[in-house]
């Protein structure tokens, strides 16, 4: 009866051949690790915002004068809420925990090299878009840090083209224009791009086959008789099983942020943001959400306005070129020399401090020479990467992975 | 020639034609969406000048006027404001006002009309990248802006420092100095914000 219907489907659409292809017969290397739990945590936080972002437009008021007061009438008179809103704004920044680990992982052992150039820059597309749709969404509870975060982005536009600026805002200033449009870009436009962008990553991943912490192709040792690869394992029942447990220890942390700390000290809710936005005052202290701190603190550690503006543009475009600057021999870092661990080890740690440095006040004296130097080591990773991967004295890479 | 055989350069001619056709129709439609972006009839009525009465403001006293959904600050200077002034010009990025934008009737050292030299009239907007400055009126250590503070406004966001004249410290994330808006006095205490004529 079963296999009767199956059939039934198979000759309209082609079930088992894309369960078999992408899951049941997708071989993925066998040696995955712990890092390798952020691709399918990024989907999960992906389907859990689009789930509670759907059930928040339920009550939330997309205009000026009424969306400060109903995201509290949600937080206060609206059964779970609190519950839903605090999933949402928590799931923004664990999408952003999430990606970065996932984007770490790809530094790490070079899976945006040759033969993933496109998987990359499809992930690179993906966070981009996952940044608008956080800057979008950030405006939406129309508090202080909203009205202001926006006024401060959309002034970076105003200072290549006030038309463009004034074509984005629909006002002279942000207004009640620009929280209608945003709602429309936040709650339809990108989430669509979003959805069809990780469809492409998944396809253009499953193409060309995941890579593994060695960075060897596991298609080059097939079993001569059923030409599946000697180190790959079935996606499915082995790598879902590995991800369900990644996913419960996730769901254990993510409900133990929104039950206990949902606004994190400040750093995923800020303090003013629970005061109503006012055109006329802005905050004392305003910083972004801490997830665009590095690139803010690079912003504001550059004395020259259209520098500054270009310098933090670069600093997230310059990722998509990842995979022509790097020209080492290897891909994983289990291989590499001493050179590119420590161009890595600074990369990072000069990624955390600007992260920090950007939540900082401006005044403190150390903010924008801290900032120079770490903004230097940053584009130092990038530029300098064709000359220290190639000088970079690599080991042997096995034939077969490791285990 | 034989009816059966391609046609190759004809059918490259109507996949072109049909093509720009087709790209003309797609760029025509997308026009009134994109312009259904722009400010709308009503975003721009809303722009119109605004009265002020400035007869409650003491010297040394601020106040914020709602202009353009802009904060427009008019802040009566004291004496001693007004001659920290002149002093300032060292460590100005633009003192003369050269660059910046403001009606030329204010375009010197006090940046205000000569009719009411101690009265300024800005647009508190940074010219970095629009937020809003603080006061930080008081001259010296009392705000926290350290014993050689001039008096002035220090923009929360990226830290840029102005003058009591709304001009911008040298090396500075802001390039210009505090906009001037256009403005007109009707009486000794009572001005327009948004215009310089007296009639409209």
């Amino acid at each position: 009866m079963m296999s009767q219907m199956m059939g039934w489907i198979d000759a309209r659409f082609p079930l088992t051949k894309v369960w078999k292809e992408h899951l049941a017969e997708y071989y993925a290397p066998k040696n995955f690790n712990f890092w390798y739990y952020f691709g399918s945590l990024a989907l999960l936080v992906l389907v859990m915002q689009i789930v509670t972002g759907i059930f928040l437009t339920m009550n939330y008021k997309p205009d000026a004068r009424f969306a400060f007061a109903s995201v509290e009438y949600i937080m206060r008179d609206v059964d779970y809420g609190w519950l839903i809103r605090y999933m949402h704004s928590t799931g923004a920044s664990m999408f952003f925990v999430v990606v970065y680990l996932h984007m770490m992982r790809g530094l790490l052992y070079g899976s945006y090299r040759q033969p993933r150039e496109l998987v990359w820059i499809i992930g690179m597309a993906i966070y981009l878009c996952l940044m608008a749709e956080a800057f979008f969404g950030y405006l939406l509870p129309w508090g202080q840090m909203s009205y202001w975060g926006a006024q401060v982005i959309v002034s970076l536009v105003d200072a290549i083209s006030p038309t463009v600026a004034l074509w984005v805002r629909g006002d002279y200033v942000i207004a009640d224009a620009t929280l209608n449009r945003f709602f429309a870009f936040h709650v339809i436009a990108l989430p669509l791009v979003l959805v069809i962008l990780v469809f492409l990553h998944i396809v253009a991943l499953h193409q060309v086959g995941s890579n593994n912490p060695d960075g060897i192709e596991i298609k080059a040792k097939k079993d001569p008789e059923t030409h599946i690869p000697l180190d790959g394992i079935p996606f499915h029942p082995y790598y879902t099983v590995k991800d369900i447990v990644g996913v419960v220890v996730f769901l254990m942390i993510y409900f133990g942020i929104i039950f206990f700390a949902p606004e994190m000290g400040g750093y995923f809710l800020e303090e003013n943001n629970f005061i109503p936005a006012d055109p006329m005052q802005t905050p004392p202290h305003i910083a972004p959400v801490w997830y665009f701190t590095p690139f803010y603190a690079i912003l504001r550690a550059i004395p020259q306005k259209q520098l500054g503006i270009a310098a933090m543009g670069l600093a997230v475009v310059i990722f998509f070129l990842l995979p022509w600057l790097d020209k080492g021999l290897v891909k994983s870092i289990r291989y590499r020399g001493t050179l590119y661990k420590v161009a890595l080890g600074a990369f990072v740690v000069s990624f955390l401090i600007l992260g920090y440095m950007g939540t900082l006040e401006p005044t403190l004296w150390y903010v924008n020479p801290v900032s120079r130097i770490c903004a230097l080591v940053y584009f130092g990773f990038f530029l300098l990467m064709p000359v220290y991967t190639k000088l970079d004295k690599t080991k042997p890479v096995p034939d077969r992975v490791t285990s | 020639m034989d009816k059966l055989q391609t046609d190759h350069g004809r059918r490259r001619f109507l996949i072109g034609t049909t093509s720009v056709i087709g790209g003309v129709g797609v760029a025509a439609l997308a026009t009134p969406f994109v312009l259904s972006m722009f400010p709308s009839a009503r975003a721009k009525a809303a722009g119109a000048p605004v009265e002020v009465d400035i007869s409650k403001v003491e010297p040394g006293m601020m106040i914020t006027q709602e202009w353009r959904g802009q904060p427009v600050w008019i802040v009566n200077r004291t004496p001693a404001m007004m001659a920290q002034l002149a002093k300032n010009a060292h460590f100005l990025s633009d003192p003369g006002s050269d660059k910046s934008e403001q009606p030329e009737a204010c375009k010197n050292v006090p940046r205000a009309m000569k009719s009411h030299e101690n009265v300024l009239v800005v647009v508190g907007i940074c010219t970095h990248l629009g937020c809003s400055p603080t006061e930080k009126l008081k001259a010296g250590n009392e705000g926290g802006m350290g014993a050689d503070w001039p008096g002035g406004f220090l923009c929360p966001c990226h830290g840029s420092k102005y003058d009591m004249s709304g001009r911008v410290f040298k090396s500075m994330p802001a390039p210009l100095n505090l906009k001037v808006p256009p403005y007109v006095y009707l009486t000794d205490t009572r001005l327009m914000v948004g215009t310089d004529k007296k009639g409209t």
